[in-house]
C-alpha cells in the first residue's frame, strides 16, 4: 500500500487530550473500541474530522485510514467537512413531522440564511441539518444546537432560539 | 471439520456430508448450485446478499445457505416456490440501481448477476425511479471501481481485510448510498490486490490491463500453471484468437486456493512474442540455414555422439520436466554439468494464508530440475561452459555477462523459443514450443507435479523440447524408440515414479518426499 | 408520572416517581430515596438467586422484543473462565420512543444500580451503557452520576465494600438508529460500523468482544432494583390484563394528544384510558385517526382497534399490533397518513446499514414510490407493487429493519387504503415532499 502525504495537520492527540483518550483505554480489551470516543474528541477539539485527523486517529489506534473512514461515514454525527460555528440538527421524523417539524426546519433555513439543508450560512454562523428521530418526540420539535438539546421549538419560536447563538 | 457424516436431502437428492458443512457446499455435492454473491469459499461469509436463502422443512423462515450448517435428516429446498420468489425479489432489488450497461461491460458473459438474472430474474423491472449514480474511481495500478455496477457483496473488502490483511477498502456511507471506498492517500496496490477483480461477481472492479480487450464469450480458457515462481499457482490462460489476453487463478485448495499474485497475473506478454524461432537453423560454414526437422535432429544426434569433453546444460525456469529429463537423457552418456537459472526477487506473502506467497525464487520448475539432478550451481555451470565440449541452452534468457561466457563455448546448441542474437555462433538453433504451447509437467516447491496444457498453437515448425531431444536420442543408437506423447515422455522419467499425465489430473500430485524444510 | 405532567390517577409510578426531581440525580439524593439498597442486597445474593427473583417477577425486555429478562440472564454460561459483559442499550431511537431518556436524565442512579445488579446476575464485572450520540443532556447527567457512584465507592474494584469489582462505563454512539439492534450495538461499541451480526452465535455465547454478553434495555435494568427491594411477588402482582405481562411500563405518548409525555402504567391498562384520560385525549375539535402503539416499527392501529385494546404484550398483539418499545404515536383526523408513512419509510431508508440487499435497496425504493404518490405521480399499480416489495423485505434479512420499513406500509395500505387512493385518483391535491 502506497501512502501519500496528506495536508498539514496539527495533531489533536497531544498533552491532555491524548491523556484523556489513553485514560479510556483500560476500559476496553481492544484499541479499536477507542475509535468512537477518539472521533468525538477530534470533533470536540476541531469542530469536524479532517483527513489529517483521520490519519492521526488511524495511526493512534493501529487501524487503516480507509477503515476509519468507513466507520465515520456510517455515523451521521461526525462531520467530514467544516461546518458553521453552530451546528443545528432538526428532527423531522413522523412524530415531530405531525407537529409541524418541517415548518420549524423551513424557519431555520430562512432565519439562519442557510437557504438549503446541509449548507453553511454565508456569515459562517450556522449549518442546518435535517436529522432523523432525536428521541424527544413528546417535546416536538426538538433541536440540537452544538451540544445543547432544545425542546418544543415552534416555527414562530425559531428567531428567539437563534438569537442565543452568535 | 469432524469426519462425522450427516445425511441431508437437497431438492430431492440425498447426500452425505461432513458435520459442519454449510448448506451451500452440501448442495454443490448434490450437484445443485445455490445462487449467491457474497459467499466465497475462501472468504468469511457475512450472509448479506440474501441470494442463497433456501427453504428448510420445519424451519419457519428461509435461511441463508452460506452460513447455516446442515443438520442430520434435514430436507432442504433450493427451488421451492418460496425460495424462488425470494431470489427473484433479491435480483430485482440488485438491478434497480444497476446500470444494465452490459454491452460495454467487461464482465458481460462471465457476470454472476447476468447469469442468475437470466436463470431466475423477472423479465421486466418494475422500477421506474432514477438510478443512483457515482463516478468511476481509480483504485490502484490495475484496478478501476465502477461504483454504479456494484452490488455491495463486500468480497473485495473482506479479501483485503481477512486475506491480504491490509484493509484499504471499506464500505462507506449507509443504505442505498453505500459504496466501496478507499482512502485517497492509499492505493489498492498490495502484491495480491488483483484478486479483487476475480472476486467481484459483477463488472464493478475491473482490470485496466484487460479493459475492453475481449468479450468473455470470445475467450478460450486453458488450464495451466503460473511460471512466475516456485509456488506453482494454478491458472487459467485466456486467449482470444490465439493471443493470450489474461491470466486468472484456477482454484486449487492445496496450492493457491482461489488466488494468484499480481506479478504472476501480469506475466503473460512473453507468451505472445512475435519474434519467435520458427524453423530449425543449422550451421553451414559461416551461416545458419533453415532446414527441416529430419536434418536438424540428425545433426543434433551426430553432434552429441561426436562430442569430446564435458557437456553443459543451461536451462531456464520454465523448462518442463519432460524437456529437462529428455535433454539430459540425450546428453546423459557424457560428463554432464547442468544448472537451472533462478532469478531472485522479493518474497511477497498473500497475508493470512500459510504457504502462499510470490516466492523469491522466480523459477517455475526448480524443484523438477532438482529431482532430475539438473539444478547445479548456475555460476559454476556457466564457467564450465567456457571450457566445455558442448553447451546446450534450453529455453533460457542469459544475462549479458553469462552470454559472453557461453558464446565462447566450443560447440553451442540453442533449444529455444527465441533465437538469442548474442549466441549466433551456435551450431544449431532449434525452435521449441513455450510452456503455454505444449503439454508438460512443472514441479512446485512442495514437490507437487502439475500439468500445463497448450493454450495456443506452436509457431512455425516449433516442437516441444522433449520431442527434439527424444528424437535425437532415438536416432543416436539402434533399437531406441522415442515417446510419442508428452505423457509417455513424463512416464519414462524414473524420478517421478512412472506417473502419467492422467495420474496428475488437473490439480497435480505430490511426487517423492517433500524437500527438507517444507512442511506439508 | 406522565412527565412533564403531574401524576395522573391512571398511572402507577414506580420508575417515574422521581422524574423531574433534580435532587434525585445526585448520589446523595438517590440514596436518600432508598437508592443502592437493592445493590447492597444483591451483593449478598448468588447470581442464581438474583436470576430466580427476576424470573419470578415476570419482567420482560422493555426494548421491544419482550423477552423474559430472567430467562435471558440464565442463558449466560457458568464457570467458563471468560470475561462476561453486560450491555445496557440506551440507544433509544425508535421513532415515537422517548421513555428511556427520562430515566437517563432524571434517575441515572436507578440505571447504574440496575446495571450493577444485572452484572452480578450474569457474573460480569463490566457493564457498558451505550447511549445514543444525540442524547447530549442525558449523557452529561449520566456520566456525572457514574462519576459520583465511583467517588462514593458504589462502583469500582470494591463495590460498596463487598470486595467485588463492578464497573460501569458510558459509551457514546454517533448517530445510527440501527445501533439499537443488539448485535449492531456491540459492533459499534467495538469501534466498527454498526452492522447487525448473523445469529447464531447469540450474544450469550459470543457477544461483545467475542465474549458472553447480555444486553438489556434501560427501562428493563431500571426496574430491577425495585424488584429486588419490593419482591418479585409485588412486581408480578402489577397486572391488569394477561398474567404474562407484569409490572409497570413506561409509555411515551406523542403526536396529537393534549398532554404528550412519558406515562407509567400497570400492564393491561385499557389503551383508551391512557390516551383519553391520562393524555387528555385529542386536541380540540379533532378525532382519532390512527395510533402506532409501540414505536414506528409496529403495525398501525385503527380507532376501533384502539378502543378494544388493553395495553400489554398480549393485548396489543390481539389487536394486530405490538407493544414494542412503548413509543405511542397518536394521529388525529388532520393527519395525512400517506405522507407520514412516506416519512417513516424515508427514516428506514436513511438508517439501513446497507448490508442486506432487500433492506438497502427495498427501503429506498419503497420511499421513492411513496414520495411519487405524494407528489401526485402515483400509478394504480403502485399499491400492489408496494405490497409485493414489502413481502420481499419481510423475514429475509439479518435484522428486522427491513421488516420495520415494510410494516407501516402494509398496515397503512390495508387499513387506510382510501387515503392512498385519494392521491392516486387525484382527489387529493399533491403535496410537497420534504423541507
Amino acid at each position: 500500500m502506497t501512502v501519500h502525504e496528506t495536508e498539514s495537520h496539527e495533531p489533536v492527540f497531544v498533552g491532555e487530550t491524548l491523556a484523556r483518550l489513553e485514560a479510556l483505554a483500560p476500559r476496553y480489551p481492544t484499541r479499536m473500541a477507542l475509535l468512537l470516543p477518539a472521533l468525538w474528541m477530534v470533533q470536540e477539539a476541531r469542530g469536524w474530522v479532517s483527513d489529517g485527523a483521520i490519519h492521526e486517529v488511524a495511526a493512534l489506534l493501529e487501524l487503516t485510514p480507509a477503515y476509519v473512514r468507513g466507520v465515520i461515514t456510517f455515523y451521521t454525527m461526525y462531520h467530514t467537512h467544516p461546518v458553521g460555528r453552530h451546528f443545528i440538527q432538526v428532527c423531522t421524523t413522523s412524530p415531530c413531522n405531525l407537529c409541524g417539524a418541517e415548518d420549524v426546519a423551513r424557519a431555520l433555513l430562512e432565519h439562519t440564511g442557510c437557504g438549503e439543508l446541509g449548507t453553511t450560512s454565508p456569515d459562517g454562523r450556522f449549518t442546518v441539518m435535517e436529522v432523523e428521530c432525536l428521541g424527544a418526540c413528546g417535546f416536538a420539535t426538538p433541536l440540537i444546537i452544538d451540544d445543547d438539546f432544545i425542546e418544543g421549538v415552534t416555527a414562530a419560536g425559531v428567531p428567539a432560539v437563534l438569537a442565543r447563538y452568535t | 471439520m469432524s469426519t462425522e457424516l450427516l445425511t441431508v436431502t437437497i431438492d430431492g437428492v440425498p447426500v452425505q456430508v461432513a458435520k459442519g458443512t454449510p448448506m451451500i457446499e452440501a448442495a454443490k455435492m448434490a450437484g445443485i448450485i445455490v445462487p449467491h454473491y457474497c459467499y466465497h469459499p475462501s472468504l468469511p461469509s457475512p450472509a448479506v446478499c440474501r441470494m442463497c436463502l433456501v427453504q428448510v422443512e420445519k424451519m419457519p423462515k428461509l435461511v441463508p445457505a452460506c452460513v447455516t450448517p446442515v443438520a442430520d435428516g434435514q430436507v432442504i429446498h433450493v427451488h421451492s416456490p418460496e425460495a424462488i420468489k425470494a431470489r427473484e425479489g433479491v435480483l430485482e432489488f440488485l438491478l434497480i440501481n444497476h446500470p444494465l450497461d452490459c454491452p460495454i461491460c467487461d464482465q458481460a458473459g462471465e457476470c454472476e448477476l447476468q447469469d442468475f438474472v437470466f436463470q431466475g430474474g423477472r423479465a421486466n423491472s418494475r422500477y421506474t425511479e432514477p438510478k443512483r449514480y457515482n463516478p468511476v474511481e481509480d483504485f490502484g495500478p490495475d484496478i478501476l471501481y465502477v461504483a454504479n455496477r456494484c452490488i455491495l457483496c463486500t468480497r473485495c473488502v473482506r479479501f483485503m481485510e481477512n486475506v491480504a490483511e491490509q484493509p484499504v477498502l471499506n464500505v462507506s456511507e449507509r443504505g442505498d448510498r453505500a459504496f466501496i471506498g478507499i482512502d485517497e492517500s492509499q492505493r489498492l496496490d498490495h502484491p495480491w490486490a488483483g484478486n479483487v477483480v476475480d472476486l467481484c461477481p459483477v463488472g464493478s472492479l475491473i482490470s485496466k490491463d484487460f479493459l475492453h480487450k475481449a468479450r468473455a464469450w470470445d475467450l478460450d480458457g486453458t488450464a495451466s500453471v503460473c511460471t512466475g515462481c516456485t509456488q506453482g499457482c494454478n491458472i487459467t490462460i485466456d486467449t482470444r484468437d490465439d493471443i493470450v489476453v489474461r491470466l486468472r487463478p484456477r482454484p486449487n485448495l492445496e496450492v493457491n486456493r482461489h488466488f494468484i499474485c499480481d506479478t504472476g497475473r501480469a506475466d503473460y506478454r512473453w507468451m505472445n512474442r512475435g519474434d519467435r524461432a520458427e524453423a530449425p537453423l543449422i550451421r553451414e560454414g559461416a551461416t545458419l540455414r533453415a532446414t527441416g526437422w529430419d536434418a536438424a535432429v540428425a545433426r543434433l544426434s551426430a553432434l552429441v555422439r561426436d562430442v569430446t569433453g564435458p557437456v553443459v546444460l543451461l536451462s531456464g525456469g520454465r523448462a518442463s520436466c519432460e524437456a529437462l529429463g529428455w535433454t539430459a537423457r540425450l546428453l546423459g552418456e557424457k560428463q554432464l554439468t547442468a544448472a537451472m537459472q533462478v532469478p531472485l526477487g522479493s518474497e511477497e506473502p498473500i497475508g493470512s494464508i500459510p504457504d502462499l506467497a510470490l516466492r523469491a525464487e522466480r523459477s517455475a520448475n526448480l524443484e523438477g530440475a532438482r529431482m532430475l539432478g539438473l539444478a547445479g550451481d548456475w555460476d559454476a555451470a556457466v564457467r564450465a561452459a567456457g571450457a566445455a565440449g558442448l553447451v546446450v541452452v534450453l529455453d533460457v534468457h542469459l544475462s549479458d555477462a553469462d552470454a559472453v561466457t557461453v558464446a565462447g563455448a566450443q560447440l553451442l546448441v540453442q533449444l529455444t523459443t527465441v533465437a538469442d542474437p548474442r549466441l549466433t555462433n551456435a551450431e544449431l538453433i532449434l525452435p521449441i514450443t513455450s510452456v503455454v504451447e505444449s503439454q508438460g509437467v512443472l514441479v512446485n516447491r512442495d514437490r507437487r507435479a502439475q500439468r500445463v496444457l497448450p493454450a495456443r498453437p506452436a509457431p512455425g515448425m516449433a516442437r516441444a523440447a522433449w520431442w527434439v531431444a527424444a528424437e535425437a536420442w532415438a536416432a543416436s543408437a539402434p533399437g531406441r524408440e522415442a515417446p510419442a506423447t508428452a505423457s509417455q515422455a513424463f512416464q519414462a522419467l524414473e524420478a517421478f515414479g512412472g506417473l502419467s499425465h492422467t495420474d496428475l489430473g488437473f490439480s497435480g500430485r505430490t511426487v517423492g518426499s517433500s524437500p527438507a524444510g517444507v512442511a506439508r | 408520572m406522565g412527565y412533564p405532567h403531574p401524576i395522573h390517577s391512571s398511572e402507577t409510578p414506580v420508575l417515574s416517581t422521581h422524574f423531574g426531581v433534580h435532587e434525585a440525580r445526585t448520589y446523595a439524593g438517590w440514596v436518600a430515596r432508598g437508592g443502592y439498597e437493592a445493590l447492597r442486597k444483591a451483593l449478598t445474593m448468588t447470581p442464581e438467586q438474583i436470576v430466580d427473583e427476576v424470573k419470578a417477577s415476570g419482567l420482560r425486555g422493555r426494548g421491544g422484543a419482550g423477552f423474559p429478562t430472567g430467562l435471558k440472564w440464565s442463558f449466560m454460561p457458568k464457570d467458563d473462565g471468560k470475561p462476561h459483559y453486560l450491555c445496557c442499550n440506551a440507544d433509544e431511537s425508535e421513532p415515537g420512543t422517548f421513555k428511556d431518556r427520562e430515566i437517563l436524565r432524571w434517575t441515572p442512579h436507578a440505571l447504574i444500580e440496575g446495571c450493577a445488579i444485572g452484572a452480578l446476575a450474569i457474573r460480569a464485572e463490566v457493564s457498558y451503557i451505550y447511549i445514543r450520540g444525540e442524547y447530549t443532556e442525558p449523557y452529561h447527567i449520566l456520566q456525572a452520576a457514574v462519576d459520583e457512584a465511583y467517588a462514593a465507592g458504589a462502583l469500582g474494584p470494591n463495590a460498596l465494600g463487598s470486595g467485588k469489582r463492578l464497573e460501569v462505563f458510558v459509551h457514546r454512539g454517533a448517530g445510527a438508529y440501527i445501533c439499537g439492534e443488539e448485535t449492531a450495538l456491540m459492533n459499534s461499541l467495538e469501534g466498527r460500523r454498526g452492522n447487525p451480526r448473523i445469529k447464531p452465535p447469540f450474544p450469550a455465547v459470543s457477544g461483545l468482544f467475542g465474549q458472553p454478553t447480555t444486553i438489556n434495555n434501560v427501562e428493563t435494568l431500571a426496574a430491577v432494583p425495585h424488584i429486588l427491594n419490593r419482591g418479585a411477588a409485588w412486581y408480578a402482582g402489577l397486572c391488569l390484563g394477561n398474567p404474562k405481562s407484569t409490572g409497570t411500563k413506561l409509555i411515551s405518548v406523542c403526536g396529537h394528544v393534549q398532554r404528550p409525555g412519558t406515562y407509567e402504567i400497570t400492564m393491561g391498562l385499557p389503551m383508551r384510558e391512557l390516551i383519553y384520560d391520562a393524555c387528555g385525549g385529542m386536541l380540540p375539535g379533532r378525532t382519532l385517526k390512527a395510533v402506532i402503539p409501540g414505536g414506528s416499527s409496529v403495525p398501525i392501529m385503527t380507532p376501533a382497534e384502539v378502543d378494544a385494546c388493553v395495553t400489554d404484550y398480549e393485548g396489543i398483539a390481539a389487536q394486530g399490533s405490538l407493544l414494542g418499545s412503548g413509543g405511542m404515536i397518536v394521529m388525529d383526523d388532520s393527519t395525512d397518513i400517506v405522507y407520514q408513512i412516506m416519512r417513516l419509510a424515508r427514516f428506514y431508508a436513511h438508517e439501513s446499514c446497507a448490508q442486506c440487499t432487500n433492506c438497502r435497496e427495498g427501503t429506498g425504493w419503497t420511499t421513492r414510490i411513496l414520495e411519487r404518490i405524494v407528489r401526485g405521480e402515483g400509478k394504480a399499480s403502485d399499491l400492489d407493487l408496494l405490497m409485493d416489495l414489502a413481502e420481499n423485505m419481510t423475514g429475509k434479512t439479518i435484522c428486522v429493519l427491513s421488516d420495520s420499513c415494510a410494516t407501516p406500509v402494509v398496515s397503512g395500505i390495508q387499513k387506510f387504503r382510501a387515503d392512498f387512493e385519494a392521491y392516486l385518483s387525484g382527489a387529493r391535491a399533491p403535496a410537497l415532499v420534504g423541507v
